[in-house]
């Protein structure tokens, strides 16, 4: 019998890992070409940089980072929303993880916050149902982030708010999709991208059928990877294996929770819900054509974009000149190239989200670069 | 922000909820996006407080099988 041990010590077991390093480079003699993978989604950037797997890998191995951070592509405008949300006098704003530290136009909403604004960070979009039962008098709003991975539970939130009758929820909807970004990515004549690396649990909702488009339209091979070193060496391998075969195919790594059609009950729960929008302005990327969701709309009494749309402000807000998170996330530039990487930027003061995200690329060359020196 | 890390049902509860162990630490999450029924000793995906899938025993077991095999294969061919 498997044990959860054997999860945590398997998939990170350092011999392994050193093996699979040997088989890849084996594999990556057998071509002169340049492997450029991107990994879309940040847990992985976290991943190769905490354990060291570049300085495991060929020169002919190249890692580009990509827009898949929630945190990350979310633009200043749609923080300035949620801290003008936040900022009247019978709301209280709820938020997962990372968002409260990123800065907006006029501060983060940590700083909202010291001057007493009501923001509650939670681990579980469903403790908004307490806050919102134990203030009744207050007009509770959650602002939604995340991928594919987070939208359903956002709209377990709404069902259970519609089933329990609680009123005083509203929602502020962020949600973004991972292959439109794909797209702009690689409809850039300046990319350099010839593989990728899909985040396993994006695809444990969504299928990994969700890169068939990509596999298809840009000849390129997609590996669906979990998030362990052993998983992201074997990934690298079986892309290396395509890259000698000529190959550009769809692959799943995870398989032991990612099938080809995903959870079909979660995306039926958001299909309930949500429809795509128009248009989404990504940080960095700019606005790009259904790339994000929006509530439907038989659900628009949920939402707080549409009911305080008269106090929301509208103008589109870019980052600090100085920040290269545009060209880190379209995978054109390495946060080693923003000049005031580690300087005028660091965890502790941040000037771009992708510092401040623990799954931002900045991040995870500021904390991880000392392991990553030989490289 | 994601979390998904693998844990083990440890508990069921009546309220589409199961209390899960990850690494030692317990908490209790939703059954609210999966449609089989979980056991205790099934092994799940967590995300911000919901199970999102079950883990394949049979498939994580390959797996792991492969990888000793990768690395006694490969620790025969050093000595060689
Ligand atoms: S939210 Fe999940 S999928 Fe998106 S970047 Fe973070 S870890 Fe990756
Ligand atoms: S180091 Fe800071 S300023 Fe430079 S790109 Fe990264 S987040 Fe932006």
């Amino acid at each position: 019998m498997i044990s959860l041990n054997d999860f945590y010590q398997g998939f990170r077991d350092p011999q392994t890992i050193r093996h699979l390093a040997q088989l890849i480079a084996q594999q990556a003699a057998k071509t002169t070409q340049q492997i450029n993978i991107m990994e879309v989604c940040g847990g992985h950037t976290h991943t190769i940089m905490k354990y060291g797997i570049l300085q495991l890998l060929p020169s002919n191995i190249h890692f580009i980072h990509g827009p898949g951070c929630p945190v990350c592509v979310m633009p200043k405008e749609r923080i300035d929303h949620a801290a003008v949300l936040a900022s009247q006098t019978d709301t209280i704003l709820v938020t997962l993880g990372d968002m409260i530290r990123v800065p907006g136009s006029k501060g983060s909403l940590a700083q909202f916050r010291s001057e007493g604004c009501d923001i509650r960070p939670i681990y579980d979009p469903l403790d908004t149902l307490a806050i919102a039962r134990d203030n009744p008098d207050k007009t509770v709003i959650f602002f939604a982030i995340g991928f594919e991975t987070s939208t359903p539970m956002t709209a377990a939130l709404l069902a259970q708010a519609e089933a329990q009758n609680i009123d005083n929820i509203l929602f502020h909807i962020n949600h973004v999709l991972v292959p439109p970004a794909i797209d702009v990515v690689m409809s850039d004549s300046r990319s350099k991208v010839n593989a990728f690396i899909g985040p396993a649990h994006v695809s444990v909702i969504s299928g990994s059928k969700i890169y068939q488009s990509t596999v298809d339209k840009y000849k390129t091979p997609v590996v669906v990877s979990g998030f362990e070193p052993v998983d992201v060496m074997e990934s690298i391998l079986r892309i290396v294996r395509q890259k000698v075969a000529g190959k550009a195919e769809l692959d799943n790594q995870y398989s032991r929770s990612v099938s080809y059609e995903g959870n079909i009950a979660a995306q039926q729960l958001v299909d309930k819900y949500f429809m795509v929008r128009d248009s989404f302005r990504w940080r960095g990327l700019g606005p790009i054509a259904n790339s994000a969701l929006t509530l439907r709309p038989e659900y628009q009494h949920r939402d707080a974009e549409r009911i305080y749309a008269h106090i929301l402000p509208t103008v589109e807000i870019d980052d600090h000149k100085a920040c290269m998170c545009g060209d880190i996330l379209r995978g054109l530039a390495n946060p080693k190239d923003c000049k005031v990487f580690g300087r005028g930027c660091s965890p502790q003061s941040p000037l771009g989200s992708c510092m401040v995200s623990s799954e931002g690329a900045c991040n995870a060359y500021y904390r991880y670069g000392e392991v990553n020196n030989a490289n | 922000m994601c979390l998904s890390v693998p844990s083990k049902v440890v508990e069921i509860h009546d309220d589409a909820t199961v209390t899960v162990d990850t690494l030692g630490v317990k908490r209790r999450v939703s059954c609210h996006l999966i449609t089989d029924p979980l056991q205790i000793g099934d092994f799940v995906l967590i995300h911000i407080g919901f199970v999102m899938n079950k883990i394949d025993h049979k498939d994580a077991q390959e797996s792991l099988e492969l990888y000793q095999q990768i690395v006694a294969q490969m620790e025969l061919e050093t000595e060689q």
